[in-house]
């Protein structure tokens, strides 16, 4: 065994690992946290692929950006883990249904004719001189798939604007600053000094 | 026997990356209370050792020897864990760092964004520690922090498109080395609303004032280390000191030419790199012994409004000028770029 596929067994196995604590563990924050080891995992393994703007990506994306809102919302909601539970058997047919149709989805992936791993050739090993991963995939997205990836783009943007309509709520009663405002008052706007004699103690 | 010796070379060049590295951190603790000190007409600590050199190593020690108390109802493992998350990421960021011409632990190809990954996954660290606690001031500390770096990590990532514009590559080595030929190509003069973008995202990004509302001592007590003592609590700090130098390090990497020299050709190397990141470092200094701490929506609105906004439009012009190949800076980028 290479040192190579040392590696990728430990990291597959810890990943493997991580991924069946995600669902069974019980505190959600903790839930969370093996997520984030899964997902770093996942990065280590695609880094042995040399894929690695797909693993830093991901790593940046989803560990440095999605899973810290996610920790921030499954932190503040005081979940309750009592009730959660008990809809479980209630609940398990549809949950077998759809973990089956997902194993059959992968099986038929896998071990059908035009996705068979023996299908794709091994890919080549990239010397140090050749283009990086980086720049290939750039210039295949800004050439070859470029309306695909403009169409993401507009779907993504649509979806901001979307999650800000929903979520932006005017409320008349809470007091907003205007900051340009406040830089602009002068002090003769507000302060009058008023010139008075002196006047004796009586 | 190839891949023993290859381990070993690079264990020591770790070792001789991290070692520097903590004294630096040390003795960062002391300057900046001295400066801060002569800022503010003291004196600053100045009885141990010879003019108060000694004080990192002793404050270090008391440290070592206090125990470390995990509150009754905190969740010990990840509050345990927690000081040791925000350390490694703070110390990782450095493998790609390049130092001088050549002088880097893994020359890597996509360096610029690895950098952004390791720092984006340093916030993990203060929310687990704010959220293990188990204790209200250390939670807040902890969803301000949270937000705060989502907040600047988009402005400090637009900052960057900038430079990788410019430079045509994510490596830094590349990056400095397409800065040379003089200050006078150096990325501060054409990015330069970029770099203070960058360099203030920067502050933000390692909680210092006058963005350290994560800690908020007249606040939230001490933000999310409130209940850490000893070498747990000082493990924080090591990480908050190596993320301010790694900061200041990608400052000058990025915008200030790394090793190269001011005046073209003349004794390029490591002593510039390290001028320059003492120079950004006592920007830091300055920054903290000269501004109040921001309100916490002003720091949303700084974050949001202002550097966002800036950067967007920021790009453009860039995008533009290397397109029409304007001026002293731009005409030169296209020929560059493969």
């Amino acid at each position: 065994m290479t040192f190579e596929l040392f590696v990728f067994y430990l990291f597959s196995a810890i990943m493997i690992f991580s991924a069946a604590r995600v669902i069974t563990v019980r505190n959600p924050v903790h839930a969370a946290m093996f997520l984030v080891l899964t997902f770093f995992t996942c990065a280590a393994i695609w880094l042995l692929l040399e894929a690695e703007f797909l693993a830093i990506t991901l790593v940046l994306v989803y560990v440095g950006a999605v899973m810290v809102l996610f920790l921030f919302v499954v932190m503040m909601l005081d979940v309750n883990v009592a009730p959660l539970r008990e809809g479980f058997v209630k609940y398990l047919p549809v949950g077998i249904l759809v973990g089956v149709v997902m194993l059959v989805e992968m099986v038929f992936l896998i071990t059908q004719r035009y996705f068979k791993a023996e299908q794709f050739p091994i890919p080549e090993r990239g010397t140090a001189e050749a283009m990086s991963n980086t720049e290939m995939l750039g210039r295949l997205l800004y050439s070859e798939y470029l309306f695909q990836f403009e169409i993401a783009a507009i779907i993504l943007l649509v979806a901001i604007v979307a999650a800000i309509a929903l979520t932006m709520r005017r409320r008349p009663e809470t007091k907003y600053q205007t900051p340009s405002q406040q830089v602009e008052v002068r002090k003769q706007d507000r302060l009058r000094v008023v010139q008075m004699p002196s006047e004796k103690r009586t | 026997m190839d891949a023993l010796i290859l381990t070993i070379t690079t264990l020591f060049k770790i070792v001789l990356v991290l070692v520097p590295l903590i004294l630096c951190v040390a003795y960062l603790t002391l300057a900046e209370r001295k400066v801060i000190g002569s800022m503010q007409v003291r004196v600053g600590p100045n009885r141990v050792g010879f003019k108060g050199l000694g004080q990192p190593f002793a404050d270090v020690f008391k440290l070592l020897f206090k125990e470390v108390i995990v509150p009754t109802s905190a969740s010990r493992f990840l509050f345990l864990t927690a000081p040791i998350l925000s350390l490694a990421p703070a110390l990782a960021a450095w493998a790609v760092i390049p130092f001088a011409d050549g002088w880097q632990l893994a020359d890597v190809n996509a360096g610029l964004l690895y950098v952004l990954a390791m720092t984006s996954v340093g916030v993990y660290g203060v929310i687990i520690a704010g959220w293990a606690s188990n204790s209200k001031y250390a939670f807040l500390g902890a969803m301000r922090s949270a937000a705060q770096i989502v907040a600047y990590e988009i402005a400090m990532g637009f900052a960057l498109i900038g430079v990788l514009m410019m430079a045509g590559s994510l490596n830094l080595g590349d990056i400095v080395r397409a800065q040379s030929g003089g200050f006078f190509n150096w990325y501060l003069f054409p990015l330069f609303p970029l770099a203070i973008v960058y360099f203030i995202s920067g502050v933000a990004e390692t909680n210092r004032a006058p963005f350290d509302v994560a800690e908020g001592e007249s606040e939230i007590v001490a933000g999310f280390h409130v209940d850490y003592s000893g070498m747990a609590f000082a493990l924080f700090f090591l990480a908050e000191y190596a993320n301010m130098i790694m900061i200041a390090a990608l400052t000058a990497v990025m915008f200030l030419g790394g090793w190269m020299s001011p005046i073209d050709g003349f004794g390029d190397g490591i002593h510039w790199f390290l001028i320059k990141t003492a120079a950004m470092l006592f920007v830091f200094l300055w920054l903290r012994a000269t501004f109040p701490r921001y309100r916490y929506d002003q720091i949303m609105r700084l974050g949001w409004k202002v550097f966002i906004p800036v950067t967007i439009v920021w790009i453009a012009v860039v995008g533009f000028a290397i397109y029409f190949e304007v001026g002293p800076w731009f005409s030169t980028v296209r020929g560059t770029v493969a």
